[in-house]
């Protein structure tokens, strides 16, 4: 065996995290196997039928631009990149008359810790992600689009390469797509190893051959983006969900969820479960219900806190997370964040001043170094959390904690400052006992 | 003399390849020409594949291609994770140990091959074979644990038993690729 035929022996089949059949009423991933994802098989699961929709090569009336916009709009589609910002509104900025050059941008650099959805997206089933982007581009009359594809997952831009070539062979993808006078040209383009590229503004920097250094906001990228023309960018997933909804409307869409979180959402469920993996279920669906989905906590443990939308997302204990619901409103209410929709589970035995070491490296680690706050802050944080971890913290470093926090959160570029605040607090609050314990008695106590 | 932004090593820049030089345009293609700087972030990559790190010749070469001064080039090479600004084993391999990974045995995964492969993290092989480095989230935590091998391929459950298997295995297909 060669190497690469050594290595081929451990890649993923998709069957622990995609083909298990323990997902809800799925869109995205429904019907999948690992081998159908080329285009005939999406044509015969319906692909491709709702840009034929809108550009009437079904022999239908068409839709125009505002109305799938305001189909958009009725379905209550909301980021799947972890801002939850209502897409059909998101699309309707962009200034449609523009005269220059206007782009579409996909955002696959999924790195937040504890997220995996898109990739199985773009593995098994990449050219929902296509017409998705086709269908946005039309709305918005724009002829060129990007999609950006995470460094680490090279085997992922191979693919959507390849799925690239099937859509421009067949015509949906290219001039006067199927005979309309619509034209769309989409690349991808990859990442290589840098968190904050996933941050929309970081990411138009390194798509422009740049370091990934955020941008500030505004002015959006709706109205200065890539090469500074306007753009629209969302997730993969976001686009991903718009063929469904063209075909079945948004009012459907809607129902499939919750009022103002409409559809399914993919949830990442990693970390102490029997199963972890993607579980696509309706918005709403009651967390205790997915946690059963992904085989419930691992060696009949109890679950004790949950990070309920990616690592940047803060933390919530077993109690109040038993009474959430998985859509944007329950878990904000909760005191969290949707974000991205991964969820990292831990059971009882975990240490949460551990946990949070690791998080605080990791956002020392990814700090672009631009603003003051993230910089310095980020590597106080880690240095100060490593301390108690080691045993020699005193409890006034949890105040010390929270107050950094304090001073990073909300006076950075961009959001990896609040990303690596969050945490801290939230782990203080919920566990600050268990900081407490590993901590030296106070210099005054001990005479 | 290089008009490289740091010291070249002491060995010339081995030639890009025909292939490689092939494989820039079809990324150059993909942008608007004003706009071809771009490609950059591919072409470094592509570079890399070839020959296992970033040359700063090659930095020199892509900049010259897309227009761009060799800094910004360097730039590049120096922000992102993935580049390899020194020399590095045949096989690079990136354990990911960030929190969801970590619930899982990732760290387990990344002390077993210090054991196996008697290196630190970081580190590189004395046969050159193997150079083990820790990583933060590879965008696979549901198959953790999880290692990425020369950028470009990802193996997923990584027990220790098959980290086993992965290292012999390819210690063997670099031994006979070493007879042919
Ligand atoms: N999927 C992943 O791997 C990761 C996701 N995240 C998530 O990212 C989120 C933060 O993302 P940001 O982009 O900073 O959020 P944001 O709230 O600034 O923006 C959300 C989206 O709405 C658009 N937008 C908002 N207001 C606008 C306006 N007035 N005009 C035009 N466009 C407007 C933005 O351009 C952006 O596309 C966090 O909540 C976190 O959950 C963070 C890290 C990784
Ligand atoms: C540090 C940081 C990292 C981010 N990483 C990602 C990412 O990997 N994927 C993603 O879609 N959005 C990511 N985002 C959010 C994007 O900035 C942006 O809100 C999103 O791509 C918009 O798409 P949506 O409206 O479809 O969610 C990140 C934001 C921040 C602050
Ligand atoms: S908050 Fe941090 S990551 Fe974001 S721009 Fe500032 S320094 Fe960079
Ligand atoms: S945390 Fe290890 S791959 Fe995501």
């Amino acid at each position: 065996m060669n190497a690469q035929q050594v290595l081929s022996q451990f890649a993923a089949t998709g069957v622990q995290t995609c083909f298990h059949g323990r997902h809800i009423s799925p869109q995205i991933y429904a019907d999948l196997d690992g081998s159908n994802w080329r285009l005939k098989d999406y044509e015969s699961r319906g692909g491709y039928q709702a840009l034929k929709k809108i550009l009437a090569a079904d022999g239908g009336e068409g839709l125009t631009q505002d109305q799938v916009i305001a189909t958009m709009k009725e379905s209550a589609l909301r980021g799947r990149g972890g801002a939850g910002f209502p897409s059909g509104l998101k699309w309707s900025f962009m200034p449609r008359q523009f005269p220059g050059q206007k782009y579409l941008v996909c955002n696959s650099d999924e790195g937040e810790p504890g997220t995996c959805k898109d990739r199985d997206i773009m593995m098994y089933n990449p050219h929902i992600v296509i017409e998705g982007m086709i269908i946005a581009a039309y709305a918005m009359g724009i002829t060129v689009g990007y999609n950006y594809i995470h460094g680490e997952i090279f085997q992922v831009y191979e693919r959507f390469e390849e799925a690239l070539e099937e859509a421009r062979a067949a015509g949906y993808l290219g001039n006067e797509i199927l005979g309309s006078k619509h034209t769309f040209q989409l690349h991808a383009s990859h990442g290589f190893g840098a968190y904050i590229c996933g941050e929309e503004t970081a990411l138009l920097e390194s798509l422009e051959g740049k370091k990934g250094q955020p941008r500030f906001k505004p002015p959006f990228p709706a109205s200065f983006g890539l090469y500074g023309k306007p753009t629209t960018i969302n997730n993969t997933e976001t686009f991903a969900a718009v063929p469904w909804i063209i075909r079945n409307g948004g009012a459907a869409y809607l129902e499939c969820g919750k009022p103002n979180n409409g559809g399914t959402k993919i949830f990442s469920v990693s970390g102490d479960v029997e199963l972890p993996g993607n579980y696509e279920i309706p918005m709403g669906t009651p967390f205790t219900k997915l946690l059963e989905l992904a085989g419930g906590v691992r060696k009949g443990r109890t679950l004790k806190a949950v990070i309920p939308g990616g690592s940047s997302s803060p933390v919530l204990p077993a109690a109040i997370m038993n009474e959430c619901t998985m859509d944007y409103d329950s878990i904000a209410k909760a005191g969290s964040m949707l974000g991205s929709g991964a969820l990292i589970v831990m059971d009882d035995t975990r240490c949460m001043v551990e946990s949070l070491k690791r998080l605080s490296y990791f956002y020392m680690h990814e700090s672009c170094g631009q603003c003051t706050p993230c910089r310095e802050g980020t590597g106080w944080l880690w240095r100060l959390v490593d301390k108690v971890h080691r045993g020699a913290g005193q409890s006034s470093d949890m105040d010390l904690l929270n107050s950094i926090a304090d001073n990073i959160q909300g006076r950075t570029i961009c959001a990896l400052g609040d990303a690596a605040a969050m945490p801290v607090r939230a782990m203080i609050k919920h566990f600050r006992h268990e900081f407490e314990a590993m901590c030296k008695k106070p210099a005054t106590a001990q005479a | 003399m290089s008009s490289a932004p740091h010291s070249a090593p002491a060995m010339p820049a081995p030639a890009l390849s025909q292939e490689t030089l092939d494989r820039f345009a079809r990324e150059i293609a993909k942008y608007p020409y004003e706009g071809r700087a771009s490609a950059v972030m591919a072409c470094l990559a592509i570079a890399q594949q070839q020959h296992g790190h970033v040359y700063p010749e090659h930095e020199k070469i892509i900049g010259d291609l897309l227009g761009m001064p060799t800094i910004a080039v360097h730039e590049v090479t120096t922000f992102y994770n993935m580049y390899n600004q020194q020399p590095v084993g045949k096989f690079k391999l990136n354990v990911c140990t960030n929190l969801p990974c970590q619930l899982r045995d990732g760290y387990k995964a990344l002390h077993h091959l210090e054991r196996k492969l008697g290196i630190g993290m970081g580190e590189t092989t004395a046969d050159g074979l193997f150079t083990l480095q820790q990583s933060e989230c590879l965008g696979a935590c549901a198959d953790s644990p999880v290692m990425l091998v020369n950028d470009r391929t990802m193996c997923s459950f990584m027990s220790e038993d098959k980290l086993d298997q992965l290292v012999d295995g390819l210690r063997q297909a670099a031994a006979e690729e070493g007879k042919a």
